[in-house]
């Protein structure tokens, strides 16, 4: 590798900058979208059961599916928001 | 009863179209590691560091390539076929919350290694406390968790060249061929050619998977009756008693009782899978601190796909596919192989059994290469051989990558092979317990190194004991399963999460005991702008721009 670990600190600055500003409330928004797609599917027993059943797909199923769009669009807000929630983060 | 062999004879032409597409992949990877480079693979940088800089669609690829596995196509569907949801549609939840777990920490962990030239776990452990001890614990469990992983790829492999009708016969040496056949493979493909050709067969793999599974999804249930047909004819069988057991077979849907496992088995497999070597040297390929975050939104797309596989094991139950093997027994790990060949003409199923088996193959090589590296850097190196020269480096390396093969091939041979998804689970029980050192210090610094290193055995001992201890009731053998009754509350969880919430209470009342009597927590050296490190900052620049000069990305 020709580098040891942790140790290359020619290209450092001369002090810590710290964490960039950020917007707290962005931040906080960003989480609870985060967290609701875990509670959700955590839940079990809100969603272990037959019916209403879509498509021949007893519920149990069609709604852990729906799930995946939900997480996704949530999971996408919130990079949209820790972009903007932060300065020093951007693509 | 002695249920006729469905595969019995040697099917001629899937067989061809297996092994014709097969040599295609492997030749065409052979000379992409050719053409792109005129020197050769003797430093371990060009054998086993992937490209880095790599945007989002090829991060896309490249973690889906890795993640979905023989795991989503043969254990996850046969699971469903055997003992139904619990034990096998929790991996649509798992691979859901994922998504979420990584995206809060993945960031951090890839800022804080671009700053410091971390590649792997144990690299930012050493550097976060300076303590080889913590630091080798979570190198070893990373080494040696992957090989279950491995093991359950090799079953993959095994699964379709034995419905091909490779193998077989009465003797132990005949009947394990497939398997063997399938190691000699994997391991003379990743031995000649690293990281660089599993990287350019990562896209033709998807390219097979996704067409195989689209039109299985489109044409199979209409021959099964329809999805109505399906979802009946699974909650039949499960509800039918077991003669082994003396309960019903399994779960149509989890039942009272039934939501610890089914939630602890997705968070704890959600919680481990990125602390693999594997994951983590995919996740930082990527070219910038958010593009895995980015990634978090749009790899859910790969659920839905694992969702729809895992259906296929309750189609073949409505199709009455009979999954027995070459030895008369019957093995619910051919489930899926038997219903594509049940179903669909000779040569489409043969591209089928290729797409499995170079869907196998792939995340192997790239398994094993990942744990071989972190042998070479985090114990190789730090413990042996302070001074090892780049090629001492890249041939330890290639060693290991074929030890961990070795010893995944032990697995299977001794472990219990008809529910092979178990041999995920027992990794993901092992590699949860470096979560704490790892993520947690992502954060803080409150953790002690030795409280963490104390959780981290109780947890390992824990885990093991406890999955040691789970007889499979058909067969008699021990790690037959990775439920066991969560202690103070009486239900089954998935023990990886039982053994992580003891891990987690030693690590916290050790540091605070060793906290409050002042004990040295190491030289930290990392600060706090590191883990906000993007791909503008110098540092980070400097080491994207190292790792990409040493080998430039063979799939972009």
């Amino acid at each position: 590798m020709g580098m040891s670990l942790g140790d290359d600190t020619s290209r450092e600055p001369a002090h810590d900058r710290g964490a960039p500003p950020t917007d707290t409330g962005k931040m906080v928004a960003a989480g609870v979208l985060l967290a609701i797609p875990l509670i959700a599917l955590m839940w079990v027993p809100s969603y272990a059961k037959e019916t209403p059943k879509l498509f021949g797909f007893p519920f149990f199923f069609w709604y852990q599916f729906l799930w995946v769009f939900i997480c996704s669009a949530m999971t996408w807000t919130a990079y949209r928001l820790t972009l903007s929630a932060r300065k020093g983060d951007r693509k | 009863m002695t249920p006729l062999a469905a595969g019995g004879g040697v099917n001629g032409v899937a067989l061809t179209v297996l092994i014709v597409l097969f040599l295609i992949v492997t030749v065409a990877g052979f000379m992409a590691t050719r053409f792109q480079r005129g020197d050769s693979l003797d430093t371990l940088d060009e054998w086993g560091l992937g490209g880095r800089k790599f945007g989002t669609w090829v991060t896309w690829f490249l973690l889906g390539g890795d993640l979905y596995t023989a795991y989503t196509f043969i254990a996850v569907p046969a699971a469903m076929f055997a003992t139904g949801a619990v034990a096998g549609f929790f991996a649509v939840p798992y691979t859901i919350i994922l998504y979420p777990i990584i995206f809060i920490f993945m960031a951090r962990l890839w800022s804080v290694s671009h700053r410091h030239g971390y590649v792997t776990t144990a690299d930012f452990v050493r550097g976060r406390y300076d303590d080889r001890g913590l630091s080798l614990a979570v190198a070893v469990t990373g080494f040696v968790a992957t090989m279950p992983y491995i093991a359950l790829q090799l079953v993959g492999i095994e699964a379709v060249l034995e419905v091909a009708g490779l193998g077989g016969g009465d003797n132990v040496l005949a009947q394990d061929l497939p398997l063997f056949v399938a190691f000699a493979v994997l391991a003379a493909f990743t031995y000649s050619s690293g990281l660089r050709a599993p990287a350019v067969i990562a896209f033709v793999k998807d390219t097979l998977i996704y067409l195989v599974i689209i039109v299985a999804i489109v044409y199979l249930p209409s021959q099964v009756g329809g999805w109505e047909g399906i979802f009946g004819a699974a909650k039949e069988k499960m509800a039918t008693v077991n003669e082994a057991t003396g309960k019903p077979t399994g779960a149509f849907i989890p039942g009272v009782g039934q939501g610890w496992a089914y939630a602890t088995l997705a968070l704890g497999s959600a919680m481990a899978l990125f602390m693999y070597p594997h994951s983590v040297t995919a996740s930082l390929s990527s070219g910038s601190r958010n593009t895995i975050r980015k990634n978090a939104s749009i790899l859910p797309a790969y659920s839905f796909v694992l969702g729809l596989l895992a259906l296929l094991g309750w189609v073949a139950i409505a199709a009455k596919t009979n999954p027995v093997g070459l030895d008369g027994q019957p093995n619910p790990q051919l489930v899926v192989p038997q219903l594509f060949e049940d179903f669909f003409p000779d040569w489409f199923t043969g591209v089928a059994f290729a797409a499995i088996a170079i869907g196998a193959l792939v995340p192997a090589a790239i398994m094993s290469i990942a744990a071989a590296n972190t042998f070479t850097r985090n114990i190789y190196k730090e413990w042996l051989h302070k001074d090892a020269t780049p090629a001492q480096e890249a041939r330890v390396s290639k060693i290991t990558s074929l030890v961990v093969k070795a010893f995944a091939l032990g697995f299977v041979l001794t472990l219990d092979n008809q529910n092979a998804i178990n041999f995920q689970l027992l990794g993901g029980i092992w590699i949860l317990q470096t979560f704490p050192a790892v993520v947690f210090s992502l954060y803080t610094r409150w953790f002690h190194r030795y409280a963490l290193l104390a959780g981290w055995a109780v947890g390992i001992v824990y885990g093991t004991v406890k999955a040691y201890q789970v007889i499979n009731p058909a067969t008699g053998k021990h790690f037959g399963g990775s439920l066991a009754e969560i202690p103070g509350l009486g239900d089954m969880g998935y023990i990886a999460l039982t053994a992580f919430a003891l891990n987690l209470l030693v690590a916290v009342v050790v540091s605070a005991v060793l906290n409050a009597t002042k004990v040295s927590n190491g030289r930290d050296a990392t600060r706090t702008s590191d883990y906000y490190a993007d791909k503008d900052d110098p540092t980070v620049a400097h080491d994207l721009q190292r790792t990409n000069d040493l080998e430039a990305p063979p799939a972009r």
